[in-house]
């Protein structure tokens, strides 16, 4: 296949990572895919309404990156593609499927829906809807703590497609101007809706978006948790020490339609397959673990159990939770002064 | 137990679907992951993955069967070690098939017009339209979608300066199938998929027309256009005035408007209002498929700015259309979709259905109800509302968005204006609620306005309330 090979990212030597980091790794990719596994099947059971887009295949990007965050101290924030997010950060999956099914048990007590989640806690700013938009308002985050002098950094996630929207490259160079501490994370999953990156952009060298800002970036293999993890290290370094913004470029795949209703004839079916069985990332990191004798068949057996357990509990919960009162409707449209 | 196989569903507004093929037969093993069969929308054809694994039992629904209803059974797995007999021997009923309903209005001839008045010298002059020719040809039946698609053909065949232009609009067919065959037509000088930079290409698209040619900028919504409203207002909808009458701009900015289903607040609103404020513009917005090609066409071969909202919600609903590829339906022009003594009804685009499905209500309460499909929002064609209204004596404006500043809102003030004595009862507006739209189905439900709430306002205005 060409087009991959115009994917290859810089394969530095990685970072070491213990034991019990990369069984995490191996439980936190597994209990998004899992999730979104479940999610996919209440949406075909019309438990989940509106748009649904999941996150499978790209697992190992936002788990690579948040393993080097430090929760609810650093800002994160994304679009539409946000369970993953989510669930990196450490917010509930009972509180995220009940946002699913429109529930009161959900994290905007059911108003929000798939795209718009936020925890204040886990400093999680959203799920947010309008492609792009969560860029500009990372760079808002990333101003706060400047302003603030809190030792936090925001990162901002954005697509492929996401990458071309004005907002994207009006916001570097002001990050940079400032030098506001943010990384902006692109996941390139090579499509936006059914538009290849080939066919919305001049140049589709993501990582370099923001030299003509004087920001560095990266590419890395976002199949590769661990490539993820240590390219993180060094970026949220470079960011945190004051050194202004740093552009990583995450190559990865969705498996999945872009949203449910996506019958993804843009692309081949070989070309998919051969990201699940070649790339697939938590696949490589369970050969990993059981080559170098971290885990055994067994081990693997109860992560698995453990991770499934999680997830019936949630859509479990998601369903019992009961839809919002009817006077939800007036409330949070205002506070009062 | 065999574990049953649903009909899924595949889109947010899908509620039945075809089972086009069969890609596993009784007996076969499945393993989640695996493709099991093809099912068609009015959008797509989409392939359904097994989540679990077993093996076939049986396949309840055959192929080819059309209106599957989501969440019907159509095939039973065995589970590992389970008898594939005795898990295809488990009855299990889906729902049955529901038919969606459908409102095709039949036009009444319309009412003799009474003379126009001339503009006022003062006001800025739009041209009175007069109302299409009454046809009476052979139609053809039609859904919404196709129409609007059939309106972008035919001009398109007949002025080369015509071009389409927007996200997915080409290759993938338009993200609601409305420019479906245009790229294979046209081919890709005239059908141009942008990337995601509303923005950048609504400019382009209106500096096109400055230039001369005639673009059609399609918003997959008009959310989105939300990015683009700078030039849609400060560039296309001003620059004539500003240029003393020199720099036109005849561009279509359209796009499915309003709430679609469950998508929440950032994805949900009409924009109607928004854009009915400013002078420039022509906004439009219609019901029916014969109106949407219609209008389209006069709204391509307009020479100013016009936005054009469409609703994704009644792509699929089907209508008569005139055959013919050179009928259009002037802006400007309101229509009475049905007549009534005792109460003016105004609404547009996927309001007319509610109000129409109101007015049957109303009928069996004893109370007439007329309905006028406003169509154009700007030119507003207020004499055809006051024409009512001087009937009736009652009116009640019914629309999809916030009251507040909205069309409604306008109606009134220019009934007020205009016809006040022949008011019997204060004007009802009838508009969503104050809120964002929510997530929440029950919510949501509560949030949007439907033929209920005319109702309700009906009964107000004519002091008939239970
Ligand atoms: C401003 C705006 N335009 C269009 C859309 C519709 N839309 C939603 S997602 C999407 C594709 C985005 O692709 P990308 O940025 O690559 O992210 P991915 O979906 O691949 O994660 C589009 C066009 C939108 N939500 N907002
Ligand atoms: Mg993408």
């Amino acid at each position: 296949m060409s087009t991959t090979a115009r994917k290859s990212a810089k394969r530095a030597s990685n970072k070491q990572f213990d034991d019990a980091q990369l069984t995490k790794f191996y439980e936190d990719m597994l209990l998004i895919r899992r999730f979104e596994e479940k999610a996919g099947q209440l949406y075909g059971m019309g438990l989940i309404g509106g748009f649904c887009h999941l996150y499978i295949g790209q697992e190992a990007v936002v788990v690579g990156i948040q393993h080097e965050l430090e929760t609810g101290k650093d800002s994160v924030i994304t679009g539409y593609r946000d369970h993953g997010h989510m669930l990196a950060t450490g917010m509930d999956p009972d509180g995220v499927m009940a946002e699913l099914t429109g529930r009161e048990g959900g994290y905007s007590k059911g108003k929000g829906g798939s795209m718009h989640m936020f925890s204040t806690e886990k400093r999680f700013f959203g799920g947010h809807g309008i492609v792009a938009a969560q860029v500009a308002l990372g760079g808002g985050l990333a101003f706060a703590h400047k302003y603030n002098d809190d030792g936090g950094i925001a990162v901002a996630y954005y697509g492929d497609g996401a990458a071309n929207q004005g907002q994207v490259a009006e916001t570097m160079n002001m990050a940079s101007l400032w030098q506001l501490p943010i990384l902006f994370v692109c996941e390139n999953n090579r499509y936006a809706m059914g538009t290849s990156n080939e066919r919305a952009a001049a140049v589709t060298d993501y990582a370099a978006r923001g030299k003509p800002y004087g920001i560095p970036g990266a590419r890395v293999d976002g199949m590769d948790v661990e490539a993820m993890a240590t390219e993180a290290a060094k970026a949220v370094k470079h960011v945190r020490s004051g050194k202004g913004p740093f552009v990583l470029e995450a190559m990865t795949y969705r498996y999945r339609g872009h949203s449910m209703s996506d019958p993804a004839k843009y692309r081949t079916k070989e070309e998919v397959q051969k990201y699940r069985t070649e790339q697939d990332p938590i696949e490589r990191l369970r050969e990993k673990l059981l080559e170098r004798g971290l885990i055994d068949e067994a081990g693997l057996k109860a992560i698995d159990k453990d991770v499934k357990a999680i997830v019936a509990k949630s859509a479990d919960f998601a369903q019992a939770s009961p839809e919002p009162a009817l006077e939800e409707l007036y409330t949070d449209v205002y506070l009062t002064a | 137990m065999g574990i049953d196989i649903l009909m899924p569903a595949l889109s947010p507004t899908m509620e039945e679907g075809t089972l086009a093929k069969w890609l596993v037969k009784e007996g076969d093993p499945v393993s989640s992951g695996d493709i099991i069969a093809e099912i068609e929308t009015d959008k797509a054809t989409m392939e359904v993955e097994a989540v679990d694994e077993g093996v076939v039992a049986k396949l309840m629904v055959a192929e080819g069967t059309e209106g599957v209803a989501v969440n019907a059974v159509i095939a039973v797995l065995a589970e590992e070690g389970e008898d594939a007999s005795a898990a295809a021997a488990k009855v299990s009923s889906g729902a049955a098939p529901e038919p969606v309903s459908e409102e095709t209005p039949q036009a009444p001839p319309e009412a003799p017009a009474e003379p126009t008045p001339a503009p006022a010298a003062a006001k800025a002059v739009i041209e009175v339209a007069q109302p299409e020719p009454e046809w009476d040809g052979a139609m053809v039946e039609t859904t919404v979608r196709e129409a609007l698609r059939d309106a972008m053909a035919e001009e398109m065949r007949n002025d080369d300066r015509v071009f389409l232009m927007g996200e997915e609009v080409a290759e993938y067919q338009g993200a609601y199938k409305v420019s479906q065959g245009l790229l294979d037509e046209f081919g890709a000088r005239r059908v141009i998929d942008t990337p995601i930079t509303e923005y950048g290409f609504a400019g382009i698209g209106t500096g096109a027309a400055m230039a001369g040619l005639r673009p059609i900028v399609e918003f997959m919504t008009f959310n989105f256009a939300m990015q683009a409203i700078d030039h849609i207002i400060n560039s296309a909808a001003k620059t004539l005035y500003m240029s003393g009458g020199a720099i036109k701009s005849p561009i279509v900015f359209r796009g499915p408007n309003g709430a679609a289903a469950r998508v929440a607040a950032q994805h949900s609103q009409c924009y109607a209002a928004w854009y009915s404020h400013v002078p420039g513009l022509k906004v439009v917005s219609p019901y029916s498929a014969a109106d949407a090609k219609g209008l389209l066409k006069s709204a391509i071969r307009d020479p100013n700015p016009v936005v054009f909202l469409e609703n994704e919600l009644i792509y699929g609903q089907k209508f008569d259309v005139p055959d013919s590829d050179d009928w259009t339906v002037p802006i400007g022009k309101a229509k009475v979709v049905r007549q009534g003594t005792d109460v003016t009804i105004t609404a547009f685009s996927i309001m007319v259905g509610k109000a129409l499905e109101a007015a049957k209500m109303l009928e069996a309460q004893g109370i007439s109800a007329e309905v006028i499909d406003l169509r154009t929002i700007r030119p507003l064609d207020t004499e055809t509302i006051l024409q009512s209204v001087r009937k009736t004596n009652r009116l009640v404006t019914a629309e999809e968005g916030w009251g507040q500043s909205g069309v409604g809102a306008e109606i009134a003030m220019r009934v007020m204006e205009q016809a006040f004595d022949y008011l019997d009862a204060p004007v009802a507006r009838v508009a969503a609620e104050d809120v964002p739209l929510p997530y929440a189905a029950n919510l949501e439900q509560l949030a949007l306005p439907g033929a209920d709430e005319i109702v309700s306002a009906a009964r107000a205005v004519t002091y008939t309330e239970a």
